[in-house]
């Protein structure tokens, strides 16, 4: 935008810089001044108590984590179909249920023992989990499969307005449902772990905290159930990647996100693809649920609600379609929100958190990864 | 027994339709007094139901917790539905505006009994000094061509800011004037009066209504720049910070009074039948003339196709922020009748749940559909309840969450069998369209016009 100044002669237009729009000082000034101070808090934060402050980060990178594997669900299903699954947050909740219900119900964590008595107890605690796991995300990929054919299909081509009602309407119905006596009770439950928690410390090299014990001052402390968090992002991460980049219905989903009648044309089954991409966006939420019930071990059927939103956040921060961009998004997020926990106070983490999104949105519209958009004409 | 209730409440239902289609009748007539005459009438009809003749009452007392309930829903859901409605900006936010406005006017008037006069001046002054400098560097801003966003937004956060911090001063400054005519709250003063009360609460509501349109101009100047699903998400995010920001309202925030988490209690308990009743007839009536005006045509157009609207000459942003700020005044208007028919105010009423209900309320009325969104508030109150009270016979305690199973599932089958709401786009007599007659072509030749422009 180039100023017109009425009184200037005819130069011969000379190619420099281009003119910055007038005040606009006023408002980098603005993002610059609250840059340093955040910046200020956090630099001196971290020299007068660093292990404090490594404290911090690492209760962040579990929140980021697990935030970046519900974020994932929302930044494949908004890539194909536009639309803000709110239901996502709840498929999660549904995750950790089920999870709570396979172990404290049902034992299902100790089938291995149970069966084959003679295998290590470390081997069996393994596979039961990971049976837990698998089983939260196989419901959650049924249960989202079943919501998306049942609810948003059939109004696939209404306006966008009614899909995102619908979206209220089963978030709401999956609550609320889930609030019922016979269903999940509206009780915080406390939640069974399927293995135990190790925690570690770290002050002049590793050491395992023995039960009963505390860590001693200084020290930083972190616990297995970090180190799973980490890797099974990391792990799904990669298996996304890889099923995104390579393998057909990768391209399949890539192809319908881009431009739905053509791909259509193209032979791939549309709707098939967007039911695949809804189950295993709901698989990792499902994981995640599981995993963040492990993590914070407290579970009722509104769990889901600001987990789902902050990682819908995470998922626009990074740039809503794209896969590391939900990730990138998410550990911001996480950072974020533990920062806010430890330096300002924790009920701020929420307001924080959406703060964060406004102003990335704000100097950055498509977010950190996001391709502009194109414009229609 | 419960057959009955429904039935009963089905009745209500139906009746409170048919008083608001006389109403609105009513009001479409072209003699003015007949207009006058008959908002009388509509209001004495229900203050006659509501009062109590020897022992007998049409409308009992919790029929009428439902009217102010409505009343303020239809003001709140009026404002969504002339920012998503008619303006096409998804918002989340309503229901934040609503929150500030009821805590604001709650404080003002809860201050006003106990014998502090600090809430009314510093909120009054504020807004008033806010809403000049606001104005002022708008008007400022104007010489400039093409200033970012982010700039105006810093200038205009800033001129608040000092105008707050003026009026926390006057504030301050004229309390002790006012103080001893106030008295305490056992011993109350003269301007402690009934009828200095009901002025008090009458500035209360206006103030409350424009402090949240200050807030809604000020969050709304960055945030309607981002595309329409983000700026969702940020409307919900505010949301989500005002209702933190109340929970936290006597630690973060310095207001004692407002108790937080816990609930602010002892709030005057002035909405009469009188003010809900004013008050919605205030907000249908500002928002049919602004719609039927051309800056109404303007905010519809925005919303049918920006590019066009914009080559016909018409500001875009000027227009959503208008519809912004406007749907929130109304916003913070219903809040603070709302605060004063309840009495009590937790921040679990503002919470997230909750927000999604004006947009359910407007979407089931029908988007863009003035007499939908009145008759769904009502509709929508009346029926909740009285679905509760059914319910409560059969499930028990589980009542309240069995209600809320059963309508999401009624909002999907809506959405799945009538998408554009329950009333589409019908408008009953005074707030229908008028119609546009084409204007007449001037009997001159085109060259001749374009000549003498030229």
């Amino acid at each position: 935008m180039q100023q017109v100044s009425g009184s200037s002669q005819v130069v011969i237009p000379v190619p420099k810089k281009k003119k910055q729009p007038p005040l606009a000082w006023v408002g980098q000034g603005f993002f610059i001044l609250l840059g340093i101070v955040v910046a200020v808090i956090l630099i001196s934060n971290l020299i007068r108590q660093p292990t404090l402050f490594a404290q911090f980060f690492i209760s962040g990178l579990q929140l980021g984590f697990v935030y970046a594997m519900i974020a994932l669900g929302y930044t494949m299903v908004y890539g194909i179909v536009k639309l803000i699954n709110f239901a996502h947050g709840d498929v999660f909740m549904v995750g950790a249920f089920v999870s709570y219900f396979a172990v404290a119900r049902f034992r299902l964590h100790q089938w291995p023992l149970a069966v084959f008595p003679e295998i290590s107890p470390g081997l069996g605690v393994v596979i039961g989990s990971l049976t837990v796991i698998l089983l939260s995300m196989v419901i959650c990929s049924a249960l989202a499969i079943t919501i998306e054919r049942v609810a948003y299909k059939p109004l696939r081509d209404a306006p966008r307005i009614a899909a995102l009602i619908t979206a209220i309407g089963v978030s709401f119905f999956l609550e609320y449902f889930g609030a019922l006596n016979f269903v999940f009770s509206p009780r915080f439950i406390p939640y069974e772990r399927p293995f135990e928690v190790v925690a570690w410390y770290i002050k002049d090299g590793i050491h395992l905290i023995k039960p009963g014990e505390a860590p001693p001052d200084g020290a930083i402390t972190f616990s297995n159930i970090l180190v799973i968090i980490i890797v099974a992002s990391i792990l799904v991460q990669i298996f996304l990647q890889f099923l995104v980049k390579r393998t057909k219905i990768g391209i399949a989903m890539r192809a319908s996100s881009y431009d739905k009648p053509a791909a259509r044309l193209m032979g791939i089954n549309v709707d098939s693809v967007i039911s695949f991409t809804f189950a295993i966006g709901a698989a990792f939420a499902g994981l995640g649920g599981v995993l963040y019930a492990i993590a914070y071990s407290s579970i009722w059927t509104q769990l889901g609600i600001l987990p789902g939103l902050k990682a819908f956040v995470a998922a626009v921060l990074g740039g809503i379609g794209s896969i590391p961009g939900a990730f990138v998004g998410a550990l911001i997020m996480g950072q974020a929100e533990a920062m806010t926990m430890g330096y300002i106070s924790t009920p701020m983490r929420d307001a924080v958190a959406f703060t964060i999104l406004i102003i990335v949105l704000l100097i950055r519209p498509t977010g950190i990864f996001g391709e502009p958009e194109k414009e229609k004409v | 027994m419960e057959l009955g209730f429904l039935l009963g409440s089905i009745v209500k239902i139906i009746g409170i339709l048919a008083y608001l289609y006389g109403l609105l009748k009513v009001l479409a007539h072209p003699n003015r007094w007949v207009k006058i005459i008959g908002v009388v009438v509509a209001f004495g009809v229900i203050q006659l139901a509501l009062t109590n003749i020897g022992g007998f009452q049409v409308l009992t007392n919790f029929d009428s917790g439902l009217l102010f309930q409505a009343c303020a829903m239809t003001m709140v859901a009026l404002g969504l539905n002339l920012i998503y409605g008619f303006n096409g900006q998804f918002s989340l936010g309503q229901w934040g505006f609503y929150g500030i406005g009821a805590y604001t006017a709650a404080d003002i008037t809860y201050r006003w009994v106990n014998g502090d006069a600090r809430g009314l001046l510093v909120v009054g002054f504020g807004t008033i000094l806010g809403g000049l400098a606001l104005i002022y560097i708008g008007r400022w801003l104007k010489r400039f061509r093409g200033v970012p966003v982010l700039s105006s937004f810093t200038l205009y956060l800033i001129g608040a800011i000092l105008a707050g911090i003026l009026a926390v001063f006057i504030g301050n400054a004229l309390n002790p004037m006012l103080e001893p005519l106030l008295g305490t709250s056992l011993n109350p003063g003269i301007l402690n009066s009934p009828l200095a009360l009901q002025i008090v609460f009458f500035l209360a509501v206006v103030f409350a209504g424009i402090f949240a349109a200050e807030v809604s101009f000020l969050f709304g100047l960055p945030v309607l720049t981002l595309g329409s699903d983000y700026f969702g998400i940020a409307t919900l995010g505010f949301t989500i910070v005002v209702n933190v920001l109340m929970i936290n309202s006597d630690t973060i925030l310095p207001f004692p009074e407002m108790k937080g988490g816990r609930g602010m209690v002892g709030i005057p308990k002035l909405t009469t039948w009188f003010w809900a009743f004013f008050f919605m007839m205030a907000v249908i009536i500002i928002m049919r003339n602004l719609i039927q005006s051309s800056t109404g045509r303007a905010i519809i157009s925005v919303r049918e196709d920006e590019v066009a609207a914009k080559a016909m000459g018409i500001d875009v942003a000027g227009s959503k922020l208008l519809a912004f700020v406007v749907g929130s005044f109304f916003a913070g208007i219903g809040g603070a009748v709302y605060a004063h028919f309840i009495g009590f105010l937790s921040p679990g009423t503002f919470g997230f749940l909750q927000s999604f209900n004006p947009l359910i309320i407007i979407v089931f009325g029908g988007l863009g559909s003035m007499t939908g969104t009145i008759a769904a508030s009502f509709g929508w109150i009346f029926f909740l309840e009285g679905l509760l009270r059914v319910l409560l016979s059969q499930m028990g305690t589980e009542a309240p969450t069995w209600r809320f199973v059963l309508y999401p599932i009624t909002l999907l089958l809506l959405m799945l069998i009538r998408p554009q709401g329950l009333l589409g786009n019908i408008e009953w007599g005074f707030l229908k369209q008028k119609e546009v007659l084409p204007r007449e072509i001037p009997a001159v030749d085109q060259p001749e016009v374009a000549a003498s422009k030229a």
